[in-house]
């Protein structure tokens, strides 16, 4: 895989007089954030947070609010101090630069989507999008043309000389997104960007995430509290609760293996056949299923599996990409996760394919090697699974 | 301020203890109640011994060694290096730029010199101004009443009076704008700040004069001093404030694209706050005309010296076309600084007719025009001193003498009965219920009030500032003003609550009342008096009503707002639960308003206070008639400073207790009953 972009490493923010010492002390950082606020009232908004997001990757955060995770995103530029740890971008820590070596940084490397937008109102959106450029000391012509290429790429060709307030939410975040592209960025840092708009605008704007991902290739860090948001945009998906990180994974193994019961609780609701993949499901291939079969690739998700399984009355293979058969997939597995959606989380991989499922590398992206390794469902769901089976 | 933080969590804490809340309130109640019945049984007693009278022409050690002082600066105004090297050139310096804008405009102080631009080119010149920072309407405005000034006879005067405000309000500028800056900007100085601010508004206008002309002398230069003085808060307080209320997100957005703090600076935080520090220009230059024209009493020229001259011969004619143009002074000041920052405010910018390049045409044209103009101003004897024969100055006071005789004449059975049972009936039985009352028992029954009110602290700072007026030598004089301060204030305080109440229920009220209450509020306080001056004659009523219509604006403003505030749920819940109107309002609206209720009495009595002290022109005695007898004769100097002292503290008491009150927690429901 690449080198990280941006590597996070023992990361905590304490508020609070008196918070440096928190993570310093055996005593004091064991402690729960609870116990903390009673005992020295410290908030812990980040507790001993580590991570690596990989060039090209849309990392998404995503917790309740309250969770940490807008202190933690800015934590990671210094709009908010860190109180220790290491932010490693390209190799080089961002808490030990001095003054005009951040400002580099925010300038070339790493620039911000905010969620209340952050416009300023007295400048025409032209103006807005080249104020990076501006503040960097580009010269008129210059940032006037390169702004006016991100206002074309972002939809707004015809509104440059329009000022915020004439413009709709969504289009206001369009100028936002257009200003933190201007500066042509390696990372782009997301914070709640879309919270503040209407569903239906927000189902845009998280497609043109997904658009500009594709045509840039661009690296993102984005916060959300919108599970399926963070599913719909997340190559992975780090998921905060009180400053901590309960699980780091793909959208299909947050769903499919939670780590513990809050995880669980969260995901309960996802419609489990639009997330999962066929590996969750397929089982060894029984002697009795034809050769000449139907095969489907075992990164399919289940619902895009329907209606092959449906058309025909025997099982259905399952291949990796090379073409190896890894195992089978009939009805009854896939409406035992229709039927189990809502309140089982049942249908981790058969033990006995595991490995050959772990092999088989299946989001996009995968950069999930090193992510927190499947863990041992909770008893009740297994004998779940075996009422279905 | 900080025992009331500390005492609030006790309060709370005894609050949830349920009957121990109603024992804590019904101790403050018992404390007050025993402090009326102490006083009143003082008074019956006691009466008239341990007054502290002193006769107006008598002084004190103090005052005669404060006259010493007076000759002591005035021997060493050359030699001592304090004034050699700073106040001197300070006063030089400032004495120049007045000079200068008052040559241009007006002319020389002996009158002799014609001004630089002719009153023609003064109009065009001014004309043109408010058109480039405001539009044509205000210009037309502008035009007309500058031309007016000269119909009414006293051109130079307000030429002048425009000169010191114009000079005043740059260098307030040049001082305010950077302060409050850097207080919007750092956390330190505007903690710093704001005490001094506060420190400064709560005085009133008065009282800077003498110690001022003590150092600067009398004259413009003074006068320019203490007009910055009196006008920098707002301007410095709204910077700041425009500043603070950038939203946190726009900084940081414009943090996470790396810039520095001078490019926040200029590219977020000035431009956003524009607006804010506009207006606070605006309000700065309203206080800056008021004290231009008090600062007459240091012989300041220009309207004010008009007013005040024919106050003291009680010639109402001249004094009300003096005032009448301090008026259209007023309305042309705050149309043209109200343009400007509507002007500011980015809506506006881009609603504009004019491209910003054709924009610059039109006003380098008019430009031309406007020095087309001056020119001729210069080389025509007409243009440049306002023709006699359209001198109507004398026509309009003689007619408005005659109207006054006439009404003081036919009315004077209403006005005369009125004034007589108000100051026979209220005010001279409440005037004597405080000033012969012995000074000890007073002092006892303030404090035992105040600290039933707010605990030790607050109790400890007003007895100190109450011995300090007893030091002063002026106790008697100062229950005079207080007197008239409190009964002027009740009044207000009505007013404020009916008018408040009825505004803050309908949105029609607030929107037929609420320009005249603006209009009111940036009248200078001087003028106020001349109306009341011509209805009343000149005594202690007269200082009364006039600081009453001063002074309501600004309570029933607050009172409004403080009704309109309240959430419209609490009161649909009343009116749901079937509350009569009056129910919802002694009930709900009234209660709940409290705090803004004692807030709009802090201010209503600050107000009062400013203005019954400069009602002391008119008649009214106290401590206000002390500080303006020691700016005339120079063998009583030393005790109108002292009154002046006097007043601060008596200004510092007052606030306090009411700030006091606004702060206390309110009342517990069950606490009511007992």
């Amino acid at each position: 895989m690449n080198s990280p972009v941006i590597s996070v490493r023992n990361l905590w923010k304490v508020f609070g007089s008196g918070g440096e010492k928190v993570p310093g002390d055996a005593g004091l950082s064991g402690q729960s954030s609870a116990e903390l606020l009673e005992r020295t009232g410290c908030v812990t908004a980040v507790r001993n947070m580590n991570f690596d997001v990989a060039k090209g990757e849309v990392f998404v955060v995503m917790g309740l609010s309250g969770s940490g995770k807008s202190t933690l995103i800015r934590c990671l530029t210094r709009l908010i101090e860190p109180t220790s740890g290491q932010v490693l971008v390209d190799g080089r820590d961002v808490l030990q630069a001095g003054t005009s070596e951040l400002r580099e940084l925010r300038r070339r490397k790493i620039s911000m989507v905010f969620q209340h937008f952050g416009l300023l109102p007295h400048r025409t959106v032209l103006d807005n999008v080249s104020y990076g450029l501006q503040i960097r000391g580009t010269a008129k012509n210059e940032r006037y043309n390169t702004s006016q290429e991100i206002i074309d790429l972002v939809g707004l060709t015809g509104y440059e000389q329009h000022y915020p307030d004439q413009l709709s939410g969504g289009m206001q975040q369009r100028v936002g997104l257009g200003r933190a592209l201007a500066g042509d960025p390696d990372t782009i840092l997301f914070d709640e960007p879309f919270s503040a708009l209407d569903p239906l605008i927000r189902r845009d704007m998280q497609a043109e995430v997904i658009r500009l991902h594709k045509e840039m290739g661009k690296t993102m860090v984005f916060v959300t509290h919108d599970l399926s948001e963070a599913l719909k945009l997340g190559d992975r998906i780090l998921i905060m609760r009180d400053g901590e990180m309960v699980q780091v994974g793909s959208g299909d193994e947050l769903v499919g293996s939670p780590a513990d019961s809050y995880i669980a609780d969260f995901v309960s609701e996802v419609p489990r056949a639009d997330v999962l993949t066929l590996k969750w499901i397929t089982k060894t291939v029984a002697p009795s299923t034809a050769h000449d079969a139907p095969v489907l690739s075992v990164g399919t998700l289940i619902r895009d599996a329907i209606p092959v399984v449906m058309s025909t009355t025997s099982p259905v293979l399952v291949s990796n990409g090379d073409g190896t058969i890894l195992g089978q997939i009939d009805r009854d597995a896939i409406l035992s996760v229709i039927h189990g959606s809502g309140s089982r989380t049942s249908d981790g991989p058969a033990s006995g394919n595991r490995t050959s499922v772990d092999a088989a590398s299946p989001a996009p992206g995968s950069h999930h090697d090193e992510a927190v390794p499947i863990k041992e469902l909770p008893r009740e769901k297994v004998s779940g699974q075996e009422a279905v089976v | 301020m900080a025992t009331l933080l500390r005492d609030r969590p006790i309060a709370a804490g005894r609050a949830t203890g349920g009957p121990a809340s109603a024992h804590r309130f019904s101790r403050r109640t018992r404390l007050l109640l025993a402090a009326a019945v102490l006083w009143l049984l003082g008074f019956l007693l006691l009466r008239g011994s341990g007054t502290l009278a002193l006769p107006a022409s008598e002084l004190t050690d103090l005052h005669r060694s404060l006259n010493l002082f007076n000759g002591w600066i005035a021997e060493n105004r050359d030699g001592n290096p304090v004034f050699m090297y700073i106040l001197t050139p300070l006063r030089s310096a400032v004495g120049l730029v007045a000079g200068f804008f008052m040559a241009i405009f007006a002319a020389s102080p002996t009158g002799e010199v014609i001004p630089v631009l002719g009153w023609l080119g003064t109009v065009a010149v001014l004309t043109w101004i408010a058109f480039a920072i405001g539009n044509v309407k205000v210009a037309l405005l502008t035009a007309v009443v500058f031309t007016f000034f000269g119909v009414q006879g006293l051109f130079i005067d307000a030429a002048n009076t425009f000169a010191l405000v114009l000079t005043a309000v740059l260098l307030t500028l040049i001082v305010g704008i950077p302060l409050g800056v850097l207080a919007g900007t750092s956390n330190r100085v505007q903690k710093v700040l704001t005490p001094v601010l506060d420190f400064m508004q709560t005085m009133p206008t008065f009282v800077y004069l003498a110690p001022l002309a003590l150092i600067f002398l009398i004259g413009p230069a003074s006068a320019v001093i203490a007009t910055v003085i009196y006008a920098a808060p707002p301007v410095i307080r709204l910077s700041s404030h425009g500043i603070r209320s950038i939203p946190e997100n726009t900084r940081e957005a414009s943090d996470s694209l790396g810039t520095t703090g001078w490019q926040r600076l200029y590219t977020v935080q000035l431009p956003m706050a524009r607006r804010t520090i506009v207006m606070g220009i605006n309000q700065s230059t309203m206080a800056a005309l008021s004290m231009v024209t008090i600062a007459a009493l240091i012989a300041a020229p220009g309207l004010g010296q008009v007013v005040v001259v024919a106050l003291q011969s009680l010639d109402v004619g001249t004094a009300v076309n003096a005032g009448l143009a301090i008026v259209l002074m007023a309305i042309v000041l705050d149309r043209v600084t109200t343009a400007a920052s509507q002007r500011a405010e980015p809506s506006a910018r881009r609603a504009r007719r004019l491209s910003g390049r054709a924009r610059y045409i039109v006003l380098a044209g008019t430009l031309l025009l406007t020095l087309g103009i001056v020119q001729v101003s210069r080389s025509v004897l007409w243009a440049a001193v306002f023709p006699a024969r359209l001198n109507m100055g004398a026509a309009i006071s003689d007619g408005v003498t005659a109207a006054s005789g006439w009404l003081q004449t036919n009315l004077y059975f209403l006005t005369h009965s009125f004034r007589e049972s108000v100051t026979v009936g209220i005010l001279n039985p409440f005037q004597s219920l405080l000033t012969e009352t012995p000074f000890y028992l007073l002092v006892v029954v303030i404090a035992i009030a105040a600290y039933a009110i707010a605990g030790w602290k607050l109790a400890a700072v007003t007895t100190f500032c109450l011995a300090v007026i007893v030091s002063l030598g002026l106790w008697n004089d100062a229950m005079v003003t207080l007197a008239s301060t409190l009964l002027a204030t009740v009044i207000v305080m009505l007013l404020g609550v009916v008018f408040g109440v009825a505004m803050g229920r309908s949105r029609r009220i607030d929107a037929a009342m609420r320009p005249m209450l603006d209009a009111g509020q940036t009248m200078p306080a001087f003028v106020y008096l001349v109306p009341f001056l011509g209805l009343f004659g000149a005594t202690r009523f007269t200082a009364i009503v006039a600081a009453i219509i001063y002074a309501a604006p600004v309570a029933i403003k607050i009172t409004a707002d403080g009704i309109a505030a309240i959430s419209p749920t609490v009161v649909e819940a009343a009116v749901s639960s079937g509350s009569t109107p009056w129910q919802v309002i002694s009930k709900v609206q009234l209660p709940m308003a409290r705090k803004t209720l004692a807030l709009a009495a802090n201010q209503g009595l600050m107000y009062v206070l400013a203005m019954v002290v400069i009602g002391a022109l008119v008649g009214a005695g106290g401590l206000g008639y002390d500080v303006v007898a020691g700016f005339v004769q120079s063998s009583v100097f030393g005790k109108g400073l002292a009154a002046g002292l006097a007043i601060v503290f008596l200004g510092i008491l007052l606030d306090r207790i009411t700030q006091a009150a606004a702060s206390t927690p309110g009342r517990k429901p069950g606490a009511r009953r007992t």
